[in-house]
């Protein structure tokens, strides 16, 4: 039996299906294309899925013993497949239907440990059984079949791309666990840092390369294991170390590495489907890695090197001045906005945290009832996946061509009456362009001091941002600090333009 | 195939991943990453494989457990990304 030529419609169909795939990411360069294209990654798994189920049909092995044993496609093992199948489509629409869309970041985090759990099972059940697979190494001329077949020796290019899968699998596994703990608060999201936590990263990655290339002159179990077990505890010593506000880099590498667990798999089963897929995730996920790392410009070593907001005592050491700042009430604010032209929301995290979304959309359609012009602008690291800021907006219903990123938006603040900060901080730091000793320096950030008045909703006085560096924002002579929680804020705010307007 | 016509499959698609990837609108950047989970568990493919099939009984329950995973990501992924994109609306009028 030879499992490792599929029939030519199946290669086809898996071609057809990883290019729905492709036409699945394309569709996302606009809103208007999206859904069609997501429609198309439905229609790619849903022909990639059959044509396995197909070509691996289940089978009754003929009972030698019995003249007339059954065979043809084995009911009951077909059953349990669609059970899991069944049982797995449950859970996952019953989770993206109640899920909240300020969780979205957890949610990814966690589909992404269940690729990699996936991928290291499949790894694993390829290495048990590896003529189920194709995989077996082809005998030489002068040996038995039989015998050598016995041995069940695997073909040493798999068992590399097998020890890759299940490495890379683990990793995505265990960094999305702790990178979920993170996210969903269930977890400290500062930095932990351990005493020599690089020479002890460094080695264990050595080990598990080492390992993969010794696994291809001897493959016994504990060497395959082994492998999985060092790499389980990478991926959790690499994301400990890293803080809540590095998360949009992780998820998105996270994103990366699940997609390269799906191609070296591929590889292994000679698959073009789980190939193209994992190259298209693999990109995917470092491109997003990089335009996070960018729009902190933090290099992506420094940020997995980790620790970053961990050694703020050492700018902060100077006694903190007490600068002068002004206290502003929602009905200032209100007055101010509605008498304005034109208003710049910029919201961050803190908006997610305090579901501010609905509360601050109304606001924004009081004032354009008032005849204000109101955009949203939005920074690459604004919340903590990339993107997040968008989603939430949209769920509010606003217009997604009211929301502009920073490249395209930043040279408005200069003609913008009202600059309108809620629940982002970093992002608006002009200490960035101009302080060379900051650790932000360098980030673009958005030009909000150029605004005419600039109204910043924060807690308190006390938190400065994530990177625990002060903003001259808060002392400026135009910025009026509305402290209170940033639902409340707008809230408070809606009520009192629709109480004084008419 | 042999591997180096599956290699070749795989720098291609690298290189198609890369500019499709760079033509996504950074306001869809969270629904790329939830499609993205979803078409990265075509690894159900390989677990299917391993499900169905009868040399090792742990590795079909390995198989079938992979089965699981990965189709709650596909059902899940598609959905959640299903319902993210009915909320970017354009602007009425």
């Amino acid at each position: 039996m030879d499992h490792a030529a599929p029939p030519a419609w199946a290669t086809l169909a898996y071609l057809v299906s990883g290019v729905l795939f492709i036409l699945a990411l394309r569709g996302l360069s606009s809103p208007a294309s999206s859904r069609r294209g997501n429609r198309f990654g439905m229609a790619g798994m849903a022909i990639a899925v059959l044509t396995t189920l197909i070509t691996h049909m289940p089978m009754y092995t003929p009972d030698p013993a019995m003249l007339n044993s059954y065979v043809g496609p084995d009911i009951n093992a077909l059953a349990w497949i669609l059970g899991a199948i069944a049982l797995g489509g449950v859970i996952g629409i019953v989770t993206a239907r109640r899920i909240a869309m300020t969780d979205m970041p957890q949610l990814v985090a966690a589909f992404h440990s269940l690729v990699g759990l996936a991928a290291v099972a499949v790894a694993a059940a390829a290495f048990l059984d590896p003529a189920a697979f194709g995989i077996l190494a082809k005998p030489e001329e002068f040996m038995d079949p039989v015998e050598y077949a016995k041995l069940g020796l695997i073909n040493p290019v798999s068992r590399v791309e097998m020890g890759l899968g299940a490495a890379i699998g683990a990793i995505t596994f265990s960094g999305s666990v702790i990178a979920f703990l993170k996210l969903a608060g269930k977890m400290s999201g500062a930095p932990i840092i351990l005493p020599l936590r690089h020479v002890i990263n460094l080695g264990t990655l050595t080990a598990i390369l080492g390992l993969t290339a010794y696994f291809v002159v001897d493959q016994s179990p504990w060497v395959f294991w082994t492998i999985l077990a060092l790499s389980f505890l990478i991926g959790f010593l690499l994301i400990i170390p890293i803080g809540g506000a590095d998360m949009p880099v992780v998820v998105s590498m996270l994103n990366s590495y699940s997609g390269w667990a799906a191609a070296a798999m591929g590889f292994t089963l000679s698959n073009s489907a789980m190939i193209i897929t994992g190259a298209l995730v693999g990109s995917s996920g470092a491109i997003l890695s990089y335009i996070m790392c960018r729009a902190m410009n933090r290099s992506f070593i420094s940020v997995i090197a980790g620790g970053f907001g961990a050694e703020s005592g050492a700018g902060g050491g100077e006694a903190k001045e007490q600068r002068p700042w002004k206290r502003g009430s929602a009905e200032d604010a209100a007055y101010m906005m509605s008498q304005a032209e034109s208003v710049i929301i910029v919201p961050g995290y803190g908006m997610a945290v305090a579901q501010a979304q609905h509360a601050l959309r109304e606001m924004a359609d009081m004032l354009k009832k008032e005849g204000v012009s109101v955009k949203y602008a939005i920074h690459p690291v604004a919340g903590r996946m990339p993107g997040h800021m968008n989603v939430l907006l949209a769920e509010a219903n606003v217009p997604y061509d009211e929301v502009f990123e920073l490249e395209d938006i930043n040279s408005e603040f200069a003609q913008a009456d009202v600059a309108f900060i809620i629940g982002a901080n970093d992002v608006v730091n002009p200490a960035a362009k101009t302080d060379k000793s900051s650790p932000i320096y360098g980030m673009p950030v958005f030009d909000v001091d150029k605004a005419k008045t600039v109204f910043f909703v924060k807690r308190s006085m006390g938190g400065v941002g994530y990177a625990g560096v002060d903003n001259d924002v808060f002392y400026m002579d135009q910025t009026m600090m509305l402290l209170a929680d940033a639902k409340k804020m707008c809230e408070d705010i809606v009520k009192s333009m629709s109480g004084g307007g008419h | 195939m042999d591997f180096i016509s599956i290699l070749s499959i795989f720098v291609l698609a690298c290189f198609v991943g890369y500019y499709v990837v760079w033509s996504v609108t950074p306001a869809l950047h969270t629904p790329l990453m939830a499609v993205t989970n979803a078409i990265s568990s075509v690894i159900i493919v390989g677990a299917l494989i391993a499900a169905g099939a009868t040399g090792s009984a742990s590795a079909t329950w390995l198989g079938l457990a992979a089965v699981v995973m990965a189709s709650i990501n596909i059902f899940g992924g598609f959905a959640v990304t299903a319902r993210m994109l009915a909320m970017y609306k354009k602007k009425d009028k």
